[in-house]
Formats: structure tokens, C-alpha cells, sequence
């Protein structure tokens, strides 16, 4: 099958007083359709930038992005972003908000669409409320209907589910995974959080300190629903964790 | 509770005021500032002869005509200026030279345009109410999160539909912002305008009243009737930050 996402040589450094900062420099990834690929590094490692560039908000300095073979030159709905901070318009109600990305579509079936949508989410009921009026949890289904309902071929995600409680953060992710069982897209996820990489990626690319190379790939051959607390699960995490340097699991583990 | 001991409080400090200029007046024994009771006699009397009626609405006429003449015009051009950076760079070291001058500086100017009719008002109102518009309607635009225009970005959203699901909404609290600080600005400066070579209005009634018979009476009624008319002008504004459509701003 071909690659989805292609990314080649990819280099971007942002400049800082007295000189620049390499941030990516030369980094190769390949995502497969329908492939759930997580991009896990420490903080700071370039991998928001990653996913900038990836989905077409920045230009990298070097090297190029492709999307089905065709170069990425700028955003588009083929590709939708859910980022930490969230970007759900706190002025318009639920409703409004969900069919905002639905742009020539008649009245009766952006209401059809919404209905299904918000109640796949599980916000059925809550149509007229302001975002103010939803919980964290809430905020981030909503989003979620919001990138699907326009029906984008790749969901890009930069630690989405971040700011949210632990609890809440579990729950979206067993959520999220319920709805893509329904509607399978291609995923790219960054994040630092390697449980979350475990429990959602079938492809986990651990990212170097800045400037960021692939210092591993790893698969995850686990099926779903994935038990987080199976040995091949906690392997997986130790083994992440060790290459992002984390000594403290390595010794614990290697006595 | 609190309310009414806010209010009790307020009106309370407003007696105590009053109370002083009474007691001041008597011991001063000045036959031409008048006391808070001949402040009264004279707005009854002003009243009763129909007149106030008809000074208040001129005022009002002019601030309305000249408010929201600046309105149709500013908030646009804040809108323009906010989203598009090479129009911003062009008009606002224009706009930044204009704002500081006085209104009151252009009255020589405004009579020998418009003469001294009701145009010369609504022509300072204009300008006073254009730039708290235009700069407050400005900066909404230019505050816009950054994560709400990549978000229409990724979606494909442009043209009118951006403008009526983005700009304009997440620019109003700012927007209405910009039309209190002005219709109070406006207030303001109808009241100076009609100071001059006019033969109505609030601003005409006060000079007038010291022209014919020094009425320092009527003059302190009519600066009485100014403040009142702008504490209801700016209640009606803050009624505005109230909508559902903005309250998201205040919300959090």
C-alpha cells in the first residue's frame, strides 16, 4: 500500500539571539493509510513542530512533506489538527461549533450530520449549550466530532488530551479508540505521554533530543481493547522509556 | 443585601455632598451660586416652560446622528485594519497622528465647513466617536488566538462565513468596548460643541442661562442633567456586555 504521509529530510531551525536553533534536521517518516503512527519525545524535542509542518501551518526550512505524493503546501480539511490547548470557539454553541468546518452544505443536512455526530461523541442533548458550559472532557469530544464530521482523511493530534485530569485523559483515549472502530482514519499522534503512545499507536517513533532524529520505531502488535498492565504492554513502555533516556526504569528493571 | 447596601451607600455619599454645597452656600453668603434647593426650582422651572424637552433631544440627536455615523464607518475599518497587516501598517500612523488632536481643537474648522447649524455637532461627534471605535475594533481583531484562525485555516473556512463564525464574533467584546468608551466620549464633547454658535441643546442651555442674568441656577441644573443622561447612556452600553454573545469573554 503506499505511504499516506511522506516526510523527507525534513529540517526547520527557528532563530534565537546570536544564532539559530536546529529543531528538526533531516528527519524521514512514512505514515501507511490508515496506519495509527504515535511520534513520542521529550519535551521540547521539535515534535509540535513535526506536526506543524506535517500539517502544512509552517514551512520547513529543508526537505519536504507529502500527502498521497502530492508536496503539502499549506492546511487543508484533508488533515484536521486536535491540539492540547484546544480550539473549540467559546462564542458559538455546540451545534454551531460542529458543523463550523461543513462549508456548502443545505441547512437540513449540516443539522443531520451534526446530530450524528455529537451523539457518536455522546453530547447529544447539549446542542445549545456554549462551550463555556462543558466540562474539559467535553470540550475535547466535541473537537473530535468537529475534525470528523468533515470527514478528513487524516486526524493529527499534538498531545491532545493534555490538559485534561488523568481519569478524563484515560477515558478519551478508550473513547477515541471506540470511535475510530467506527470510522478508521489515518492517525498521527505526538506526544510525551508514553502510556498513551502504547495504548493508541500501532507504530510508536521515539524522537531524539533536539534536533530531533528517530532514535527508534517501534511496533505494537498488541490488539485491541489493550490491556496497559499485560507484561507485553509494560515491556513496550520500558523499553520506550529507556531509549528516551529515562535511566532511573532501566536500572530498576536491571538489578 | 449587598446591592441595596451599595446603593444605600451611594446615594448616601451623594447627600453627604450635597448636604456640604448647602451648608457652604449659607455660610458664604454668595447671592450667585445658587443652593441645591434653587438647582431644583430651576430644573422644575425648565421644565414647566418646555424647554428641557426640547435641549435634551437636541443633544441626543446630534451624539445619535454623529455616533452612529462613526460606527458604519470605524467599526469596519477596524475590522479591515485588525485582518489585514499591509492595511494596518498604512492607515494607523495616519490614525495615531489624528486621535491625540482634541475634537474641541477642530470647532474653528468644523464652523467654517458646516456653519453653525447641527451639522458642526454631528461633525465632532463623528470625529470624537471614530477613533475609540476604530482602534478598540482594531485590537479585537488583532487578539484573536492564534489556535481560532489555524483552526478555520484547517478547515477551509474563508470569505463571508469566516467573517460572520470568526472575526466579527470573536472581535465583539472589544468592539463594544470601543462603542461605550466612545458614546461617552461623544457625551462629552456635545455638550463643549453646543457651547458655541448654537442656539440649542444641553451645552447652548448652560451658557445661555449665564448670558441672560447670570442663572447660575439653571446652569447647575442643566450640568446635573448631563451627568444623568450620561450614567443612562452608559447603563444602556453595559446592557450590550451582557449578551449572550459576548459574555463568553467575561465568562471565564
Amino acid at each position: 500500500m503506499p505511504d499516506k504521509i511522506t516526510v523527507r529530510e525534513l529540517a526547520k531551525a527557528f532563530p534565537v539571539r546570536g544564532g539559530s536553533l536546529a529543531v528538526l534536521d533531516g528527519l524521514d517518516l512514512a505514515v501507511a493509510d490508515r496506519e495509527f503512527v504515535a511520534v513520542v519525545g521529550p519535551s521540547g524535542c521539535g515534535k509540535t513542530t513535526l506536526l506543524n509542518i506535517v500539517a502544512g501551518f509552517e514551512r520547513p526550512d529543508r526537505g519536504e512533506v507529502r500527502m498521497d505524493g502530492v508536496p503539502v503546501s499549506g492546511p487543508s480539511p484533508k488533515g484536521i489538527v486536535i491540539s492540547q490547548q484546544g480550539s473549540v470557539f467559546p462564542w458559538l454553541s455546540v451545534r454551531r461549533n460542529v458543523t463550523f468546518g461543513l462549508n456548502d452544505f443545505p441547512e437540513e443536512e449540516r443539522r443531520r450530520l451534526a446530530d450524528h455526530y455529537l451523539a457518536m461523541v455522546g453530547l447529544q442533548g447539549f446542542e445549545n449549550a456554549y462551550p463555556s458550559e462543558l466540562s474539559g472532557g467535553m470540550l475535547k469530544r466535541l473537537e473530535v466530532a468537529r475534525a470528523l464530521i468533515v470527514r478528513p482523511e487524516i486526524l493529527y493530534m499534538d498531545e491532545p488530551f493534555a490538559s485534561l485530569d488523568a481519569l478524563t485523559r484515560f477515558r478519551m483515549r478508550i473513547e477515541l479508540l471506540r470511535i475510530l472502530s467506527r470510522e478508521w482514519h489515518t492517525c498521527l499522534l505526538v506526544t510525551h505521554d508514553v502510556e498513551e503512545a502504547v495504548h493508541l499507536a500501532e507504530r510508536i517513533v521515539v524522537l531524539s533530543d533536539r534536533p530531533a532524529k528517530i532514535q527508534a520505531v517501534v511496533n505494537v502488535p498488541l490488539p485491541h481493547p489493550r490491556q496497559l498492565s499485560s507484561p507485553a504492554a509494560i515491556d513496550l513502555k520500558e523499553y520506550i522509556l529507556r531509549e528516551l533516556g529515562v535511566e532511573a526504569v532501566a536500572a530498576r528493571i536491571a538489578p | 443585601m449587598k446591592r441595596a447596601r451599595d446603593l444605600l451607600a451611594a446615594a448616601g455619599l451623594i447627600a453627604l455632598l450635597v448636604g456640604v454645597w448647602g451648608a457652604a452656600v449659607a455660610a458664604g453668603g454668595s447671592p450667585i451660586v445658587p443652593t441645591p434647593w434653587q438647582v431644583v426650582l430651576g430644573m422644575v422651572e425648565l421644565a414647566q416652560q418646555g424647554v428641557l424637552l426640547r435641549h435634551v433631544t437636541s443633544s441626543l440627536f446630534r451624539v445619535t446622528t454623529g455616533y452612529l455615523l462613526a460606527a458604519s464607518l470605524a467599526i469596519p475599518l477596524g475590522i479591515v485594519m485588525g485582518w489585514f497587516p499591509a492595511v494596518f501598517a498604512a492607515v494607523n500612523p495616519l490614525l495615531q497622528i489624528l486621535r491625540p488632536i482634541s475634537p474641541i481643537a477642530w470647532i474653528p474648522l468644523a464652523i467654517l465647513w458646516f456653519g453653525v447649524g447641527d451639522l458642526s455637532p454631528v461633525f465632532l461627534i463623528f470625529l470624537s466617536s471614530f477613533f475609540p471605535m476604530a482602534v478598540n475594533t482594531t485590537t479585537g481583531v488583532h487578539t484573536i488566538e492564534r489556535q481560532y484562525i489555524r483552526a478555520s485555516q484547517n478547515f477551509g473556512v474563508s470569505g463571508f462565513r469566516l467573517f460572520r463564525l470568526l472575526i466579527l464574533p470573536a472581535a465583539l467584546p472589544h468592539i463594544i468596548v470601543g462603542m461605550r468608551i466612545s458614546l461617552g466620549v461623544a457625551w462629552l464633547v456635545v455638550v463643549a460643541a453646543e457651547m458655541i454658535a448654537l442656539n440649542s441643546g444641553l451645552g447652548f442651555l448652560i451658557m445661555d442661562s449665564r448670558n441672560a442674568g447670570n442663572r447660575y441656577d439653571l446652569v447647575v441644573a442643566s450640568m446635573v442633567l448631563i451627568g444623568v443622561i450620561g450614567l443612562m447612556l452608559d447603563t444602556l452600553m453595559r446592557r450590550l456586555e451582557r449578551l449572550r454573545e459576548v459574555s463568553w469573554r467575561y465568562a471565564r
